[in-house]
């Protein structure tokens, strides 16, 4: 009984932890720029396929690929921010969605195009497809390395925020934009690179999510309604905020389907609707 | 308004008619169109790949004349389990291109969505995969080559229960057809002292099976029944169920030869071996027509292997250029349904009928386990309940 719901927590951290990822960089458009950026899960997509390409045609292994795909999809991201999204920051909401779902769209024909549209197979090493007990529970070991990967990336996030000239100058714009380019910060490359992190985090994500979410050219629009509760549950802007709302929407859909199969997915609706009646600003939100 | 319509339809019908023979009196009187709709686009095109290679594969091997007429295939892509998408293509098909057949149907819905069409239209219709049993009920003319969940269902349930396997858990595609499965297999199984221990039903699109099947292991059966559709949603549930290690806790896997179709079996790697399935096709099957069969299909497709849905298109081909040459190339949709009822197709698969009352297909069903032959994943054949019903009708 208890062991049953040590794994369930387990399984759903790690769940909850791979939306994490790939939903900060969208959390940070949002309350950064105040853009809304739906094609966030297309990054995601690139950085899955990028994976699969690098092993496949490559023979690069699994582990090597993810520095890569960061490093790769955030460059992207910079060139499509400078190409492309410059140009809507000052634009409604409603111009902002029409053209990142053209993008998204655009992004998802392209795929199904050069990959067609089934499933991508990952070739991970042999040692994660076993399971080991950890205090009496069987445990999946690639589930604890995903969860290994998100609790370093989070803290060294923590660490860039809370710590570093940047993280000030970062968190100073997103509480006030007005008052921090008045007081000589470079808010345009701030956001620059800000967007480059998060797509990175969002296509190693999409590259570690292959195993466990799977990967074919509708990636980014089947997620996005989870992208989009885990920022709109969170608040946006903070990192505290995302992190907590992505884990409980893990522990809640994963548990949901294990104690209450006929339910299905439900169950994590429910928690969104729930939690949002509650804190309608996010669990962390500053905005009204 | 239903007056006004039944005074003006055989006026339409007239016009079209004298339309049509205006038009091109050529191609009316020396072809005969098959509207043929399949998945091609989305997670379930390999099933439409599969049907229509499968066609093509018949129509190359055995020339596409037949009484005087051509045989022209009229493809449409339902683009997925879309029942809005088939009816609106099969009505285009049937005004627009005129077709004497509607063919293909690798998913249920859409077979249902486009029956209504069938019967109003007086077109024969012939299924080439879509599997729930209810499917032939919805119109006169409906024919099918392919199988019915029921018919594949029951042999593994009765197999298990006579094998010292008394504890099972099913798993299955929320859908008719897993449905079906579900509830085939509970009563064939209870009926010879099997107990159905748990049942669980997850979605038809992108389920996340783990936590699933941890709730399987945690009930600790003897074994796991399971019914999802062909193709990834099998390969998902397979790679699930060895990484969390049900396999290893002595968790036996039993299935419809849905979950171990040749399209993926190879992919699936050592998971899939010694699985035990009940089916009506493997590309191991031994038979001269089999091996004609794998011939022709690879002079179309190239390497990729061809499963039971290529043999459903193979075998619905068949039928439409037997029906075609019993009726001298003049296709009446009830005397083409009337030709049908009771017609022996020698299939790659082995010998089918065409059931004169239900007018579903009866055929043997084989048991099969997946062995690896010369570095390839195939599901060989050992057993065999010889001309099955559907069960589903009696």
């Amino acid at each position: 009984m208890i062991a049953a719901f040590v794994g369930v927590a387990f399984d759903g951290i790690a769940y909850g932890g791979l939306l994490f990822l790939i939903s900060l960089g969208l959390s940070v458009t949002l309350g950064l720029m105040n853009f809304i950026n739906l094609a966030h899960g297309t990054f995601a997509m690139m950085g899955g396929f990028l994976c699969v390409e690098l092993i496949r045609r490559a023979g690069v292994p699994f582990l090597a690929t993810l520095p890569l795909v960061f490093l790769v999809v955030g460059l992207a991201g910079v060139v499509l921010e400078r190409l492309l999204y410059r140009r809507l920051y000052r634009r409604g909401h409603l111009d902002q969605v029409l053209f990142t779902i053209g993008l998204m769209l655009m992004a998802q024909a392209a795929a199904a195009r050069i990959w067609g549209p089934s499933q991508q197979p990952v070739t991970l090493p042999p040692a994660f497809h076993h399971q080991i007990s950890l205090l009496g529970v069987d445990v999946g070991v690639y589930r604890l390395f995903l969860i290994g990967c998100v609790a370093a990336v989070t803290t060294a996030l923590g660490l860039l925020l809370g710590r570093t000239r940047f993280g000030t100058q970062l968190r100073a714009a997103v509480d006030h934009r007005q008052a921090a380019a008045g007081s000589g910060i470079n808010v345009e490359l701030l956001f620059s690179i800000t967007f480059a992190v998060g797509s990175g985090l969002a296509g190693l994500g999409g590259a570690l999510a292959i195993d466990v979410l799977g990967l074919d050219p509708t990636f980014g629009f089947k997620y996005l309604v989870y992208f989009l509760i885990v920022v709109g549950v969170g608040g946006v802007g903070s990192l505290r905020g995302p992190l907590l709302a992505a884990l409980v929407l893990g522990m809640v859909d994963i548990g949901g389907k294990y104690y209450l199969p006929r339910a299905g997915s439900f169950a994590v609706y429910a928690a969104m609707v729930a939690l949002l009646a509650l804190f309608p600003a996010g669990l962390y939100g500053r905005r009204a | 308004m239903s007056s006004i319509k039944r005074r003006l339809s055989p006026l339409a019908l007239a016009a079209v008619a004298s339309l049509s023979a205006l038009g091109s009196p050529a191609a009316a009187e020396d072809s005969i169109k098959v509207g043929v709709l399949v998945e091609l686009s989305g997670p379930f095109a390999p099933f439409g790949r599969q049907i229509t290679n499968g066609m093509k594969a018949y129509l190359a091997a055995n020339g596409d004349h037949v009484a005087g007429k051509k045989l022209e295939l009229v493809v449409r892509d339902t683009t997925g389990a879309a029942p809005d998408v088939a009816r609106r293509l099969a009505q285009e098909l049937v005004t627009r291109d005129k077709v004497q057949f509607l063919a293909g149907f690798g998913l249920t819905p859409n077979a249902m969505a486009v029956a209504p069409v069938a019967t109003e239209a007086k077109v024969p219709m012939v299924i080439m995969n879509a599997a729930s049993s209810v499917i032939t009920t919805k119109s006169p003319y409906i024919l099918r080559v392919s199988f019915t969940l029921p018919q594949v269902t029951a042999p593994i349930a009765e197999w298990a229960a006579k094998n010292n396997i008394k504890s099972v858990y099913t798993l299955v595609s929320d859908y008719g057809p897993g449905l079906d499965a579900e509830a085939t297999f509970k009563k064939v199984f209870t009926a010879h002292g099997g107990q159905v221990v748990g049942s669980l039903r997850v979605p038809l699109k992108n389920p996340e099976f783990s936590p699933f099947i941890q709730r399987i292991k945690d009930a600790k059966p003897q074994a796991v029944f399971i019914f999802t559709p062909a193709g990834e949603t099998a390969v998902a549930f397979m790679k699930a169920f060895s990484d969390r290690g049900l396999d290893k806790a002595g968790i036996k896997l039993i299935a419809t030869g849905d979950i171990t179709d040749d399209d993926v079996i190879d992919a699936m790697g050592d998971a899939a071996l010694n699985v035990i399935t009940t089916h009506h096709y493997s590309a191991a099957h031994r038979s001269a027509e089999n091996d004609a069969f794998k011939k022709a299909y690879a002079q179309v497709a190239g390497a990729a292997r061809p499963n039971f849905m290529a043999v459903g298109g193979w075998d619905g081909m068949q039928l439409i250029a037997e029906i075609t040459r019993k009726l001298g190339g003049r296709i009446d949709a009830d005397k083409a349904i009337a030709a049908g009822k009771g017609l022996t197709i020698r299939s790659p698969r082995g010998p089918i009928t065409i059931d004169p009352t239900t007018r579903d297909v009866v055929q043997d069903v084989y048991v099969r386990k997946v062995q690896r032959i010369d570095g390839k994943n195939y599901n060989v054949e050992f057993d065999k309940f010889a001309q099955v019903k559907d069960p589903g009708k009696s």
